[in-house]
């Protein structure tokens, strides 16, 4: 056992100071921890001259202690304070180290798209459940009745043959494709209560070849609406108000007067499109009307006490002049590019 | 139809500086959709030309030359080259000045040529634009026309006129007329407007044999109603077409034949009324209007010979069919060029006939257009009797006695009108006077009962021309036309209040924006296709097949969405995008095989069928189902730095399955399966609550290169209809347990065929409710494993509701697991 240090204020300066040196030379926690182990561990300066307090004579020991105490504190507050330091130092230094090119880290997930034309079907289709009005569907392949007769087109009315219908074998038991939305009307009236406001979104088929204006698949949305009272000003403030959900605030709705067998009187519509590329401009969109009275009484209701109107328009169509697209074809031919470039949104 | 404006102005008030945009804006807003205009594209100096010289120069290159001396009705004459050698001196031509502008556009300068300076050109009619059928000069002499040289060529020609072309829809035969048209621009417009049928004096006709034996009249209608026959004798038939007529045919878009023809088109185009002539030498017999007899044939004037069907109407003489009536006139009794006598047909035949005739026979003549939509029959004796005078003024002809004049027209039927029915329709506040005003201003005859207000009613009586008309609401449509469709005020109709979409729209839309959120792209592939695709996805199933595909090769329809997505990876890889996730929400088409479809007859329209009536029609339609499909290929992951490529396999058509079933709200249960396309050993059945809703799998390698597609294409479909309606009903929620858990690994070894999914469903059964969680963490075979077995690592969690659980407890719960494993499965607990 060597000789007990005495605890003189010297000897406690100078262990203080040689410890405060190695804690603030330490540059790194491995530093530090040697630092620590030298100047605090059992056989460090000051803890002898702590141990050796025990030996002092009882009147010494409380000024002794207190010295030493002290010296102790200080040491121990530099070593807290380096060790912030340091490992802040560290810390920064493994950061600078772990950082990496943000603009080559791999995507371990790819991304998806949806169909604009899907898109589109969807967010014409709600701003009609916003207004009460409920989504009716019908069969692609239908029976001639609801294509047709239903429909008011007379087995030899011209418009019946300027429909170029897909028919299904053998002809003569009269199934076809059907070849607008429509027949979803009569379907529509024959099974939901009055009054009705429905749109029917869906595939319809017509024997025109693809090319960047036709496709002999193409999809369109039909709305009717039968209520008592409903007239054609209705009509325009629906179109009117899907106009302005789909193209802006500024969209108008134009009609003109033309023909189709199961509304009288019957309209072309054209949108006012403010938004369009190139200017704003009118654009043809869809035929409407007045529902035909001999429509209203295929599914046997009587025109005398409800009326109402309808219209439709297709989707692909409205695709191409709301988002400046060319030609048709892309839209049939399943090249991913072309959902891909909208993604998520149309 | 194609109005010429002169033509146009020959009846309204069409101001002097009408351009076409107005005429086109006024007929728009009366209901005729805009298509076209036709303008001559020749301007500039064009003027009569008298040849004074003529000097043919041989040239080297084989070709003789004239130079010519021109007079243009300048001081001095021009000189100008011309290579065409059909005219001589003192022939009158038509000469185009430097500056003038030929179609093409061609423009016209002084320009040296073989020597000379051509200053100007000599004109062909192809040239002008008249029409392609002579390739020579225009001799102005073979016009009938002897103009002083220097005469602007121009409106001699009609070279200075235009026409609009409108589209008119198929319930307005009446606008298949300049009378019709420019009785709508008058509404449109207010012009004046004078009605060229009131312009004709009738011609009175008596004696010719005509009979009318409709043995089977369609839908009880007489093949013909109004019937008049003229004749003129001793017309020459060397006399040209006058230019003013000559041009309107052009602008109207009928070629020039011979005056006699064109006599027959122009009043057909001025009044409605389709008009045939015949060559009355070449008739035998009295006429007959009747239908065709079995086995009849015609050949007709386009040189066809066509077998006639007993519903086709044909004029005949005693020889048989001269002529298919309305559509086409008969080749044998054709006016020629050395007609003199000629038979004038007009009659008003009978609408549904023609057009059956017409669609019969495809040809859907200008005749045909206009008698299948309804002709004035006022018009019928008028139109003959104004080509009977044509015929004489121009043709040099003479008006016979012989002639008829039969059959009771078919005119509109009066409707009862309520006065404010417009109103209550279209939603504008019309007067009554301007209710009244209006149908009266489009030809309406309309008797108000009592005091002229809007509760009053009133007989309306249609004009002869509008067949059209026929109840309330088409008159409605006039009143509403005329008076304006920008009158129409805009009005939010409150719909009750809706449920949204749904359960099942919904859910189909979930699942088409799950697939999208999980990485893949959405497409719609067209649902047509081939029996081979057929066979390979679905062989020996019954297939809806179209009578009139566009591709005889893919004329059935698709019973699986799988062959259209493999099309679609076609082509994106024929495109160079060689990794896709792409999928379909669809419709697919299953009949059933010796079932048949649809119905003998169609129920009338206008009428509420029977609820049997309707039930048969509802289930006359084979079953369409919602399906959802989806292939991948290629890397599902690409390489990218650090990280290495994911290749498309049978996880991902498996993890599309999930997806679905998530956004449905059902438990997907997976099992081996097997698929005719797919395969053997990678195929998974797909099912919810026991009941299979699809396959899941990889192509056969072997149709994939049949296929030109890579050797790995993973695929899935399920039945959207079958997994929606699995999935109803609302959940339990389950407590969720928040003391701490056990975790434990559990490795079994178990013979290789025993699927891991039946292995964890033993351990999770033996195990009890205190096991929360089991994940398969392993299948390892090798080392250490007996040959033909398999060692399934499990990590298992457990969790007690109302205590810690003790580990002591975890490991008899897992042993207890281990147990039924074992018994259920042989399962050996692995070292």
């Amino acid at each position: 056992m060597s000789d007990p240090t005495p605890i003189t204020e010297q000897a406690v300066a100078e262990a203080v100071d040689a410890a405060l040196a190695a804690i603030s030379a330490a540059g790194d926690s491995t530093a530090l921890r040697a630092a620590r182990t030298e100047h605090t561990a059992e056989q460090s300066p000051l803890a002898k001259l702590n141990a050796a307090i025990r030996d002092l004579p009882g009147d010494q020991k409380a000024a002794a202690g207190k010295l030493v105490g002290q010296a102790r504190g200080r040491v121990n507050q530099a070593l807290a304070a380096q060790e912030g330091v340091v490992l802040a130092a560290e810390e920064q230094a493994r950061l600078a180290a772990e950082s990496v090119d943000v603009t080559a880290v791999p995507s371990r997930r790819r991304a998806g798209a949806r169909h604009p034309l899907s898109l589109l079907t969807e967010a014409m289709g709600d701003v009609f459940t916003g207004m009460g009005w409920e989504i009716a569907e019908g069969p692609e392949l239908e029976h001639e009745w609801f294509n047709f007769d239903a429909l008011n087109f007379d087995e030899d009315h011209p418009a019946r043959a300027m429909q170029d219908t897909f028919f299904v074998e053998p002809v003569e038991r009269h199934l076809v494709l059907r070849t607008h939305t429509s027949p979803v009307q009569i379907r529509s009236l024959l099974s939901r209560p009055l009054p009705l406001y429905v749109v029917a979104p869906g595939r319809v088929y017509r024997t025109d070849e693809l090319d960047a204006t036709h496709t002999p698949v193409f999809q369109q949305i039909e709305g009717i609406a039968i209520d008592k009272g409903l007239t054609m000003a209705h009509l325009r403030g629906t179109l009117e108000h899907l106009a302005r959900s789909m193209f802006g605030e500024g969209a108008q709705i134009r009609l003109r007067p033309n023909f189709f067998p199961f509304t009288e009187p019957s309209a072309e519509m054209d949108v006012w499109q403010p938004n369009a590329k190139g200017g704003a401009r009118w654009v043809e969109w869809g035929g409407c009307g007045m529902v035909n009275r001999n429509v209203l009484r295929a599914a046997g209701i009587d025109p005398e006490e409800y009326q109402g109107f309808a219209f439709g328009m297709g989707i692909e169509r409205t695709l191409q002049f709301r988002n400046d697209m060319n030609d048709m074809r892309d839209m049939v031919e399943g090249d991913v590019r072309f959902s891909q470039q909208f993604g998520m949104v149309v | 139809m194609r109005i010429p404006l002169s033509w146009l102005r020959e009846w309204t008030a069409l101001p002097e500086d009408a351009t076409l945009e107005h005429v086109h804006e006024a007929l728009v807003s009366v209901g005729f959709e805009e298509e076209d205009v036709h303008v001559a594209e020749v301007t500039g100096p064009v003027v009569v030309g008298r040849v004074l010289s003529l000097e043919p120069e041989p040239q080297k290159n084989g070709k003789t030359i004239n130079w010519c001396q021109v007079d243009v009705g300048e001081a001095e004459p021009r000189g100008i080259v011309c290579g065409a050698h059909n005219f001589g001196v003192g022939d009158k031509v038509v000469v185009t000045l430097p500056g003038a502008v030929l179609p093409g556009p061609f423009p016209i300068a002084a320009r040296k040529t073989y020597g000379h300076v051509s200053d100007g050109m000599i004109a062909s009619a192809r040239e002008l634009g008249l029409g392609d059928e002579h390739d020579g000069i225009l001799r102005l002499v073979e016009l009938g026309l002897d103009p002083e040289p220097g005469t602007n060529a121009l409106p001699l020609l009609g070279l200075d006129d235009a026409a609009v072309e409108i589209n008119v829809t198929p319930d307005r035969g009446y606008a298949f007329s300049i009378r019709g048209v420019a009785r709508e621009y008058a509404h449109a417009t207010g012009a004046t407007f004078r009605d060229p049928a009131d312009a004709v004096t009738p011609v009175a006709a008596s004696g010719f044999p005509v009979v009318l034996d409709d043995a089977a009249p369609i839908r009880g209608r007489q093949g013909a109603s109004v019937i008049a026959f003229r004749v003129v004798r001793g017309i020459d038939p060397t006399r040209p077409t006058p230019t003013w007529m000559r041009s309107r045919l052009r602008l109207a878009g009928i070629r020039s034949i011979s005056l006699a023809v064109d006599v027959t088109n122009y009043v057909m185009l001025e009044l409605g009324q389709p008009i045939h002539g015949f060559d009355l030498a070449k008739l035998q017999g009295g006429i007959t209007l009747r239908r065709a007899t079995p086995g009849e044939t015609i050949e007709t004037l386009d040189a066809v010979t066509r077998k006639l069907d007993p519903q086709d109407l044909v004029v005949a003489d005693e020889s048989g069919a001269v002529a298919l009536a309305g559509v086409m006139g008969g080749a044998a009794t054709e006016i020629s060029d050395a007609t003199t006598d000629v038979l004038i047909e007009a009659i008003n035949w009978d609408p549904i006939s023609i057009a059956r005739t017409a669609r019969r026979h495809k040809l859907p003549s200008e005749a045909a257009k206009r008698l299948e939509r309804g002709v004035d029959p006022r018009v019928t004796p008028l139109a003959a009797a104004r080509v009977a005078q044509l015929l004489a003024e121009l043709a040099g002809g003479e008006i016979d006695e012989l002639g008829v004049d039969a059959g009771d027209a078919i005119l509109p039927a009066p409707i009862e009108f309520a006065l404010d029915l417009p109103t209550r329709i279209v939603g504008v506040d019309y007067t009554a006077e301007q209710v009244v005003a209006t149908l009266q201003l489009i030809g309406a005859t309309v008797e108000v009962h009592g005091d002229l207000a809007l509760t009053a009613t009133a007989t309306v009586t249609p004009p002869t021309w509008r067949p059209d008309l026929i109840d309330g609401p088409t008159l409605v449509e006039e009143v509403a036309r005329i008076v304006g469709y920008g009158e129409i005020p805009s009005v939010l109709p409150v719909a009750p209040p809706g449920r949204g979409l749904t359960r099942a729209q919904g859910i189909r839309r979930g699942v088409a924006q799950a697939l999208a959120d999980a990485g893949s792209t959405e497409v719609q592939a067209y649902p047509f296709h081939s029996r081979a695709q057929i066979e390979a996805f679905t062989p020996g199933a019954p297939a809806v097949k179209l009578a009139n595909a566009l591709d005889g090769e893919a004329a059935l329809m698709r019973r699986s969405l799988l062959p259209g997505l493999v099309e679609v990876a076609r082509r994106n890889l024929g495109r160079g995008l060689t990794d896709l996730a792409v999928y379909e929400v669809g419709t697919v088409f299953l009949p059933e095989a010796d079932r048949a479809y649809g119905t003998e007859s169609i129920p009338l329209g206008a009428a509420r069928p029977t609820d049997d009536v309707l039930s048969e029609l509802q289930a006359s339609i084979p079953a369409q189902a919602w399906r959802v499909g989806f292939l991948a290929l290629g890397d599902v992951v690409e390489k990218q730095p650090g990280l290495a490529a994911v290749h498309a396999g049978l996880a991902d058509a498996l993890d599309a399955a999930r997806e679905v079933a998530l956004a449905a709200g059902v438990t997907l249960e997976i099992v081996q399966g097997a698929h005719p396309a797919l395969h053997p050993g990678r195929t998974a059945e797909l099912r919810v609550d026991g009941q299979s809703v699809g396959h899941a799998g990889e192509l056969l390698p072997a149709l994939a290169a049949e296929l030109d597609l890579p050797r790995v294409v993973a695929v899935a479909e399920l039945d959207l209809d079958a997994v929606i309606a699995l999935g109803g009903g609302q959940r339990a929620a389950r407590a969720i347990g928040t003391l701490p858990a056990a975790t434990q690994d559990l490795s079994l070894v178990v013979d290789a065929a025993v699927p891991a999914a039946e292995v964890i469903a033993a351990v999770t059964e033996g195990a009890g409710e205190l096991l929360e969680h089991v994940r398969l963490v392993d299948d390892y075979r090798g080392p250490g494993v007996p040959e033909g077995s398999k060692s399934i690592t499990l990590a298992l969690r457990f969790r007690a509701a109302d205590r810690t659980l003790t580990a002591a407890e975890a490991t008899e719960a897992k042993l207890a697991g281990v147990a039924l494993a074992t018994e259920r499965l042989g399962a050996a607990l692995r070292d």
